[in-house]
């Protein structure tokens, strides 16, 4: 039987990463994500894990202590949120290309400035070049399963790439919810022993990390990771079966809330999900044929997955929580906009950037966003496709 | 195994890892070199100033405790030994 609780965001990944009990945990305090490794150094010193504690004074070095520790052959695992990411970008390309699977808990945090400490996703959408699988979680429920999926996906011998784990901050990271854990015993038989094929401590085969890769090599070493973040997809799929196996929780690259006969969709990611199903539920009373699709997977993009899902809809909104400041649109629009125009669905899409900096993101936003869409449908004509909601402007 | 510049990319360790150990002998470094220390032995008085500030261990010493010819295949050619020798023995050209 599982155990019901209530948990907020961090501490259901602080419980995640109990259960998991990595060999090391490096982590630096910052806002939102402070409380993830602040609980964790309580289970060591309660003696609840094994972990080395690195108590690092950057995230530069919390980053560097990972990738020290995952080399050497360990387990290590991290959290951070916004500038703290940013100051682990150098290491976090690192991490990727020297194909260590760390696992981050990112509690997604506007990037500054000036200063703010609250949600958005600039933070995420600035590595999402940098290799790394990148899992998205609607709640509280969705941060701990995907942790307790991430060392299976990441340390696969198809795979071996870092992986990070995105919720809201403070909108996740600090609401209680409803959760159920999975039993101790269970998680610790599902996520395994980790046993790396090479690792720097093996004194019977001793090896060098990182060396110079100059012009006749590295452009093979990018191609590998990238063929490692093309295999992630069917690793990830068949973890996800297993997972639901053992939790009747069922996980895919996105979730698809009515959207078989919907006319009219959102794309987003994270806690909107939320909102926008209560809108969708909503407006489903009233007749209208609303649809959601919510990426979980947004590292590798599944392009033609998410193309086909959306093919037969007369209107799409994209919401990104980050604007990428390129005088297009956000990252997640383009990401979808050119899956569509690659597999060839002409659906008209328009993008809305929203919720920046913590900005509250309402049911009437929403509702907002389908009332546009059942104009454009109705017209064809998308306008400007690059929109905002939720900012102040003149009239 | 040996990767050369001719190794198709799934034949390749993952991240450029080297399992194997004691194998800088087989990085040469020589072509790093625009410029080049000459011996010229006539000169030399064997005095034993030049080969223990080589960074690459590029100047052999034999069991004569006696210097020899540059080993080119290593040698950068960043003109340490020629500033040290005393008796313009080496010159860079």
């Amino acid at each position: 039987m599982s155990i019901r609780e209530r948990l907020s965001g961090n501490e259901a990944a602080a419980i995640a990463m109990k259960q998991i009990n990595p060999d090391v945990v490096a982590a630096f305090p910052i806002t939102p994500s402070t409380e993830i490794p602040q609980y964790f150094s309580t289970f060591v010193s309660n003696g609840t894990v094994d972990t080395e504690f690195v108590a690092v004074e950057s995230e530069h070095s919390a980053m560097s202590a990972c990738i020290g520790a995952e080399a050497a052959g360990s387990r290590a695992m991290t959290a951070t949120s916004a500038n703290g990411l940013s100051l682990m970008w150098e290491m976090i390309y690192i991490a990727s290309s020297l194909r260590l699977p760390i696992v981050m808990s990112l509690v997604n945090r506007a990037v500054s400035g000036p200063l703010n400490i609250h949600n958005d996703h600039s933070d995420a959408m600035g590595v999402r070049d940098a290799g790394w699988i990148m899992l998205f979680s609607e709640n509280n429920q969705e941060a701990y399963d995907n942790l307790l999926m991430a060392h299976r996906i990441a340390e696969h011998k198809d795979v071996l790439l870092p992986l990070m784990v995105c919720q809201d901050g403070f909108i996740t990271s600090h609401s209680i919810e409803n959760i159920e854990l999975v039993e101790d015993e269970k998680v610790k038989e599902f996520v395994g022993t980790y046993k790396p094929e090479h690792y720097l401590l093996n004194r019977k085969e001793p090896m060098a990390i990182g060396p110079l890769d100059v012009q006749p090599y590295l452009f093979e070493h990018k191609y590998q990771q990238a063929n490692a973040m093309r295999n992630a997809k069917k690793v990830i799929e068949e973890v996800s079966k297993e997972f639901e196996k053992m939790t009747g929780r069922k996980y895919s690259f996105f979730e698809e809330y009515k959207l078989d006969d919907a006319e009219i969709a959102i794309v987003c990611m994270n806690s909107t999900a939320g909102t926008t199903k209560f809108v969708v539920d909503s407006l489903r009373a009233k007749g209208i044929k609303a649809g959601l699709l919510k990426v979980r997977m947004f590292r590798p993009f599944p392009a033609e997955e998410i193309a086909n899902a959306l093919s037969h809809l007369k209107a799409v909104a994209v919401l990104d929580k980050s604007d990428s400041l390129n005088g297009a649109g956000g990252a997640l629009f383009e990401d979808v906009t050119s899956s569509m125009y690659v597999n060839k669905k002409q659906v008209p899409v328009v993008n809305y950037v929203y919720g920046i900096g913590g900005r509250d993101t309402t049911s009437y936003d929403i509702e907002g966003v389908y009332k546009d869409l059942m104009e454009i449908a109705k017209t064809g004509e998308t306008g400007n496709p690059y929109r905002y909601f939720g900012v102040r402007r003149e009239k | 195994m040996k990767i050369t510049p001719n190794t198709p990319a799934e034949e390749m360790t993952i991240a450029g890892n080297i399992y194997d150990a004691g194998n800088s002998l087989e990085f040469k470094t020589g072509d790093w070199r625009s410029v080049k220390p000459i011996y010229i032995s006539e000169k030399c008085k064997q005095c034993g100033l030049c080969f223990p500030v080589c960074p690459d261990d590029a100047i052999p010493v034999n069991k004569d405790q006696k210097r020899e010819d540059f080993n080119y295949d290593y040698c950068k050619g960043c003109g340490v030994c020629a500033k040290v020798c005393p008796f313009g023995a080496i010159e860079m050209k």
